[in-house]
């Protein structure tokens, strides 16, 4: 019988998140060690387990992998969340990088001075509803389906959901000029392994607080 | 018939160079329009082109992609540049991803304010040396075979001679320890199609000079 996939990081969403809510999505069962101190980290990287000395970790079905989007695309291939061609992966790909592109402008703005980090999360905000959000609302209009790619549950569906409710975490209003998006923000939420997820005690994390940024500040030696 | 690829970048390296690369060495010949001029910036974002209003955007089977991943795993997987499996798609994704931010470091040197630059390029070879170089070296010691992974040509030994071109330019003294990946650079240089690639007069960009970035500022206003 297979193990749990075993993911390392700190106790928060930076770099890891995506991956717990990909994971979550295909119904996987996961376990967590949490870096708290520079020890730990730094006995990570002397035992050889990191290949460019840097977490995320994920070690599963034998291997031990490093870089999130690497990680990303083995269980989205893996869990059959990647589409059913080259032509839908690239979709996929496509969406799941624009996504991701705006989740890390969030993780990231939590390490800025406080006039900065306003700044750069309002910045968010303006890319969510000018840029990210009206392209992702024309696809879901263009083609009238129920997910992003192929009439099919994909990797892109997930990311746009876990950025959907990142970004309102900024703006509650962030959706009400996206209908479609809304009623897609429902649809998603209500899959079972997602609805699960999504519940209090499920191992999704909190936003980034102060505490989380002294951690990881004191570990990595920022 | 398909038509020929076409790309939509600068004048320059950027995120667009991985892309040409990859293309050539799949011995693919593709077209490029040049942005020149912030309107013609506009024009392809006004045209609904450019789904999250940036480039690099490439015109390939009908489709136009954007995400320079998204469109980097399209062209390997087209061209059997990607493994044979998923894990050998992990293993290869895990090391390009991190070939990827060194490069990224490497790209955005010119930009990086006068000031901070030394500093800069002494990070930048303190990864190189220290983080990046010494665990692909390692990768190919522990194998002893002539490609990253699964003893084939794939991207992942594209992308990193592109890294290790770049890393030569920086200063050609921070590949000295590193035999193997200076065998692996000669080898895939003498690849029919990357040798062809490496010629004067192929659609490789130049290092760009700090005269060049000026223009560039006072044309796009960045």
């Amino acid at each position: 019988m297979a193990a749990k996939p075993k993911l390392c990081y700190f106790r928060g969403r930076g770099r890891m998140e995506s991956i717990r809510w990909l994971l979550a999505a295909a119904g996987v069962e996961f376990e967590e060690e949490f870096i708290e101190t520079r020890e730990q980290y730094e006995k990570l990287q002397k035992d050889g387990r990191l290949l460019f000395g840097q977490v995320p970790l994920v070690e599963m079905d034998g291997m031990v992998l490093t870089q999130t989007k690497a990680i990303l695309s083995y269980l989205a291939a893996k869990y059959d969340l990647y589409g059913k061609d080259l032509k839908e992966r690239v979709r996929v790909d496509m969406y799941a990088d624009g996504t991701l592109d705006l989740m890390m402008m969030i993780a990231l703005a939590a390490f800025k001075t406080p006039g900065e980090k306003e700044e750069n999360l309002a910045l968010v905000v303006k890319k969510a509803k000018t840029c990210y959000f009206p392209a992702f609302e024309k696809i879901l209009k263009d083609h009238g389906e129920d997910f992003l790619v192929g009439n099919k549950f994909s990797w892109a569906d997930v990311q746009l959901l876990e950025a959907i409710l990142m970004v309102e975490e900024l703006d509650a209003s962030v959706l009400s000029d996206f209908p479609l998006l809304k009623a897609f923000k429902t649809r998603i939420s209500s899959i079972p392994t997602i609805k699960k997820f999504l519940q209090p005690g499920s191992q999704r994390k909190l936003p980034p607080d102060s505490h989380y940024v002294k951690t990881v500040r004191k570990v990595l030696q920022l | 018939m398909a038509g020929k690829p076409r790309l939509h970048y600068f004048n320059t390296r950027g995120r667009m160079e991985s892309i040409r690369w990859l293309l050539a060495a799949a011995g693919v010949e593709f077209e490029e329009k040049l942005i020149q001029t912030p309107e013609d910036l506009e024009k392809l974002k006004n045209d609904g082109s450019l789904m999250f209003q940036q480039v690099p955007m490439v015109e390939i089977d009908g489709m136009k992609l954007v995400q320079s991943r998204a469109i980097l795993n399209y062209i390997a997987a087209k061209h059997n540049l990607y493994g044979k499996d998923i894990k050998e798609r992990a293993l290869i994704d895990m090391y390009i991803e991190g070939v990827a931010d060194l490069i990224e470091m490497i790209m955005y040197l010119p930009m990086t304010p006068r000031d901070e630059k030394d500093a800069k390029i002494t990070q930048i070879k303190d990864r190189t040396i220290n983080r990046y170089l010494p665990a692909f070296e390692k990768v190919l010691k522990s194998h002893g075979q002539d490609y990253l992974v699964g003893n084939k040509l794939s991207r992942a030994d594209i992308h990193l001679v592109e890294l290790l071109y770049y890393v030569e330019e920086v200063d050609p003294s921070l590949l000295a320890n590193f035999p193997l990946l200076k065998a692996l650079k000669t080898r895939i240089s003498n690849l029919p199609t990357v040798k062809k690639f490496l010629q004067p007069g192929s659609a490789r960009k130049p290092l760009l000079d700090e005269k060049a970035i000026e223009e560039a500022r006072k044309v796009f206003k960045f």
